[in-house]
């Protein structure tokens, strides 16, 4: 009976996960990065494998794999300057109330080669549209993209964002593997991976997950008594400030 | 060699912000201002997020002042009076200037304001002492001699009522113009936030006469006392303090200003007044150009709102 029983969950098991012809696993290499004083940025590498069933027909079109990193979120202001006389000064201005601090996608195919720019607009592809959802208007207003790309290019020379076609690689035909290269400069906190499989256009599987960056040791020690014991943290730095100014007349004093 | 900095959340070079740190104190120690002028904008130029630029360069200021002041405190070239009724006059205009840093920004103008109030300074108070310094220096040459300061020798505007006498720097003076100069350096620090050392060095000379060797010892020992407050007001209010990044910049700052201290007293006024002037002339062009030449990167990004 319970043998019985045992069987039947199991056959359950088996036709919900062939319920979609294709399953995805995904795994980080790590799921938390931490930030000691010699701390110069990270790597986190993405696998996964693309699990399909024997029975379903073979896909025309190849697999094509985004892997989406985000970061916490931030209040971002950006701003143009225009010329106003014989200055220049900031005019226009665009407000990102809850743009990514860190994002990057990357992907196995050029963008181009996936399909059209209205196909990447509607999945959402690429850092542009991940700025700019759907959702938000059907075209693109042209001031608002305007601010996305300086966002974009700024964010990017910093390495904040990053977009890496071809940085998806497939291992064998199922598997692949994706590196997130995390810069130093990437706040600490909560960051979402995301996988994607798409065949043609189609979403065939999404899988996320999720990585940490936390400071540990004496940084995490400094960065805590900075909040919570601000005034003494304020106390001690000004005596060490004047402790060193004093020390440096000692130790100079020969003339 | 990187180290990682707690509160900035970014690593950065220790050998860069020492030698960085280092010339910026020599700077200060030479002419005693306070140097933040300088350091600030090169800690934001690195990647450093500007609040936390603007409070730790406070504790630099600080310790580079304390180590000038202390020097000349030991040479007597220090009047503690003087430098009491600047602080007491800076406090309220500091406080005044805090208020309107408050209202400009909400008027959403505040960094054309800071720029512009920038250049106009630099380049007033760097072209005026220019002029006058090498109008002294070719008098010196030719063997003219220059007018010398002579004992109850006073403008007329310090001959106002309350009287006070500041025996170090042959100074006896009014209150009221002493007090009501000091607010205004103190309304100007606020709203640039700077300490403003580059105008009351300039002030003390010309406007109020004190010996040169006296004005760098007492224009020390001022911004000693409002960096200090800032250091922890800073602290306190926003937990923008970065105290890895403080050590380094302390540990160049005051060795810096030692030798800073040594050079200037080796100057003569003249000299000392060119170079100044040179300095701010420098300043107030590359702020000016940045204004005036169309900019690579038109956009810029600001965080709002968050920590940092």
């Amino acid at each position: 009976m319970m043998r019985g029983a045992a069987l039947a969950l199991l056959w359950l098991l088996v036709l919900t996960a062939t319920a979609r012809p294709e399953a995805l696993v995904v795994s980080l290499s790590a799921h938390r990065v931490l930030i000691g004083s010699n701390y110069t940025g990270a790597q986190i590498a993405v696998f996964g494998s693309v699990e399909r069933d024997g029975r379903s027909v073979a896909r025309a079109d190849p697999y094509d794999v985004v892997v989406t990193a985000q970061g916490p979120r931030q209040h971002l202001l950006v701003r143009e300057k225009d010329r106003f006389g014989p200055l220049w000064l900031n005019n226009e201005q665009r407000r990102f109330g809850e743009a990514p601090s860190f994002l990057a996608t990357y992907t196995t195919r050029l963008f181009r080669e996936m399909g059209s720019e209205e196909d990447a607009r509607r999945l959402n592809l690429g850092l542009r549209n991940k700025l700019i959802p759907a959702g938000a208007g059907l075209s693109f207003d042209t001031g608002e993209a305007r601010f996305a790309d300086a966002l974009i290019r700024i964010k990017g020379a910093g390495k904040l964002y990053q977009e890496v076609e071809r940085g998806v690689t497939f291992l064998t035909p199922s598997m692949f593997q994706a590196p997130i290269i995390l810069p130093a400069t990437a706040p600490t906190g909560n960051y979402d991976v995301t996988v994607e499989v798409y065949s043609g256009q189609v979403l065939l599987a999404k899988q996320q997950t999720s990585f940490e960056v936390v400071q540990i040791g004496f940084e995490q020690q400094v960065a805590r008594l900075a909040r919570s014991w601000s005034l003494t943290y304020g106390l001690a730095t000004a005596l060490m400030a004047l402790g060193f100014g004093w020390l440096a007349t000692v130790i100079f004093r020969r003339d | 060699m990187q180290i990682y900095l707690p509160i900035a959340e970014m690593p950065i070079s220790i050998l860069l912000i020492i030698g960085m740190s280092a010339a910026v104190g020599f700077i200060s120690g030479m002419f005693g201002i306070g140097g933040g002028f300088l350091m600030t904008p090169l800690l934001i130029f690195l990647g450093v997020p500007p609040a936390v630029a603007v409070a730790t360069v406070s504790a630099q200021v600080a310790a580079s002042s304390m180590t000038g002041a202390v020097s000349n405190w030991q040479r007597r070239q220090l009047d503690v009076k003087l430098g009491l009724f600047l602080t007491a006059g800076g406090l309220v205009g500091t406080m005044l200037g805090v208020l309107a840093f408050n209202s400009i920004r909400r008027a959403g103008q505040l960094e054309v304001v800071i720029a512009l109030s920038y250049l106009v300074l630099f380049m007033i108070i760097g072209s005026m002492m220019l002029f006058e310094s090498l109008r002294a220096l070719m008098r010196a040459r030719t063997g003219k001699p220059g007018r010398l300061k002579r004992a109850g020798q006073h403008p007329a505007w310090l001959k106002l009522p309350l009287r006070v006498r500041f025996g170090r720097s042959r100074l006896y003076a009014s209150a009221i113009p002493i007090l009501g100069f000091a607010a205004m350096v103190g309304f100007i620090g606020a709203v640039l936030g700077i300490g403003g050392g580059f105008i009351m060095v300039p002030a003390l000379l010309y406007l109020f006469r004190v010996p040169t060797l006296m004005v760098v010892g007492t224009s020390l020992f001022q911004i000693l006392i409002t960096m200090t407050a800032a250091t922890l007001f800073h602290a306190a209010s926003n937990q923008s303090v970065d105290i890895v990044l403080a050590v380094l910049l302390i540990i160049g700052g005051v060795i810096g200003a030692q030798f800073g201290g040594r050079a200037g007293r080796h100057l003569r006024g003249e000299s000392f007044r060119v170079l100044l002037a040179i300095l701010l002339l420098a300043v107030g062009f590359r702020i000016g150009s940045e204004l005036i030449f169309r900019p690579e990167e038109p956009f810029s990004i600001s965080i709002q709102g968050a920590r940092g």
